[in-house]
């Protein structure tokens, strides 16, 4: 253990000065937000029935779990934390809760939202709640950030995994088309979301010795990816209206908003070494909006009936469901 | 241990905060089952 980690562990000991508004930063509610909004957009497209209130319950398991995931990432980079400029005002480092408290209250409410998953909505969605969490906890976080340069292009799979769980939330369903389409944008749209940041801050992650790709091959190498990945992000996002699955209003705004990305990435790939931290920076901010904008789209388009009907192939819930004709009822509890 | 002023406003906040959230878990819980449940209670036989 780091010295600075260590003394992480000393403060859990104090009496606490956390307040409620402590714990909620510890969930990263930033990242929960854009989970909660990817996860909703998947449920509204989903072909299937579900009662507003299981919905509701459904997005608040995925948003605890998310949060969870964020508090025990937040544990185990506590020593990271502290070095980075952009994190060392978290609650951990900057001591207003513990490491162990933070560990702690990181697990319980990964097992509570993941059994509350089960009991509450369905199986299915439960066992991909659990798989979120356990990649991006024991993945990402404890193997791949440390380790290497490729850390938040698999890691990414874990923050495109929220929107394969609302569809499951809706209909049981785990290996339909569509929510996969949306895990490889999510998956595509991640590395050059983090690298546009990590441009902007890489003296940052160069002192906290985390191999972010602008640290380890440099500022051209980065834009270079940035770029590729931007082109295949593009093709991805329109990937689900060429295929027939989404309307013409996700097509257009897929169409328009990836020409966009497409367009600052190589504005950044162009940019001369003392306006890159800007450029970045503007990168960065576009690809949020990016992200909202087709989720939007998305789900705006079967609000107002202009989606096409959503094929499924595997229907994993009515098979485990399936009972013989006057059979006694299963119960969900 | 003795708490400074800060200290115990800090912790009457949590408490409070914990105490809201277990509150809202059980009245979810409740909603759930009438939910669940549905029209199965009225329909049942007899």
């Amino acid at each position: 253990m780091t010295q600075a980690a260590a003394s992480f562990d000393a403060q859990g000991a104090r009496a606490s000065l956390a307040g409620p508004s402590d714990y909620l930063a510890l969930l990263k509610p930033r990242v929960m937000s854009l989970v909660v909004f990817t996860s909703l957009a998947a449920m509204i497209v989903a072909p299937g029935t579900i009662s507003p209130v299981i919905a509701f319950a459904a997005l608040l398991c995925i948003a605890v779990g998310a949060g969870a995931a964020g508090a025990l990432n937040q544990w185990y980079d506590a020593d990271i934390d502290a070095i980075m400029t952009r994190t060392r005002t978290r609650p951990v480092p900057s001591g207003k809760i513990g490491r162990q408290e933070a560990l702690e209250f990181g697990a319980t409410l990964a097992a509570f939202s993941v059994f509350a998953m089960a009991f509450l909505v369905g199986y299915v969605p439960a066992i991909l709640l659990a798989v979120t969490i356990a990649f991006y906890v024991f993945v990402y976080t404890m193997w791949l950030k440390r380790s290497t340069v490729h850390n938040i292009v698999i890691g990414g799979a874990a923050g495109a995994l929220p929107p394969v769980i609302g569809w499951a939330a809706v209909n049981g369903h785990a290996f339909d088309p569509l929510p996969w389409h949306l895990f490889l944008i999510i998956f595509l749209w991640t590395p050059p979301h983090f690298w546009a940041l990590a441009l902007a801050g890489s003296d940052d992650y160069a002192r906290a010795k985390v191999p972010m790709l602008p640290v380890v091959k440099g500022s051209r190498a980065t834009r270079n990816h940035i770029v590729v990945y931007t082109l295949l992000l593009a093709a991805s996002a329109v990937a689900p209206y060429v295929f027939g699955f989404t309307g013409l209003v996700y097509g257009i705004t897929a169409a328009i908003g990836s020409a966009a990305f497409v367009a600052l990435s190589v504005a950044l790939w162009f940019a001369p070494a003392e306006r890159e931290r800007v450029v970045a920076l503007r990168v960065f901010a576009f690809s949020i909006f990016y992200l909202f904008a087709l989720f939007t789209a998305l789900a705006a388009e079967m609000l107002i009936g202009f989606a096409p009907v959503q094929p499924t192939v595997m229907k994993t819930e009515q098979a485990v469901n399936h009972r013989a004709p006057g059979a006694l009822p299963r119960s969900n509890w | 241990m003795d708490l400074t002023p800060e200290e115990k406003k800090k912790l009457n906040q949590r408490n409070w905060a914990l105490a809201g959230v277990l509150l809202a878990f059980v009245a979810l819980i409740f909603v759930v089952t009438i939910v669940k449940l549905g029209g199965n209670i009225a329909n049942r036989p007899l």
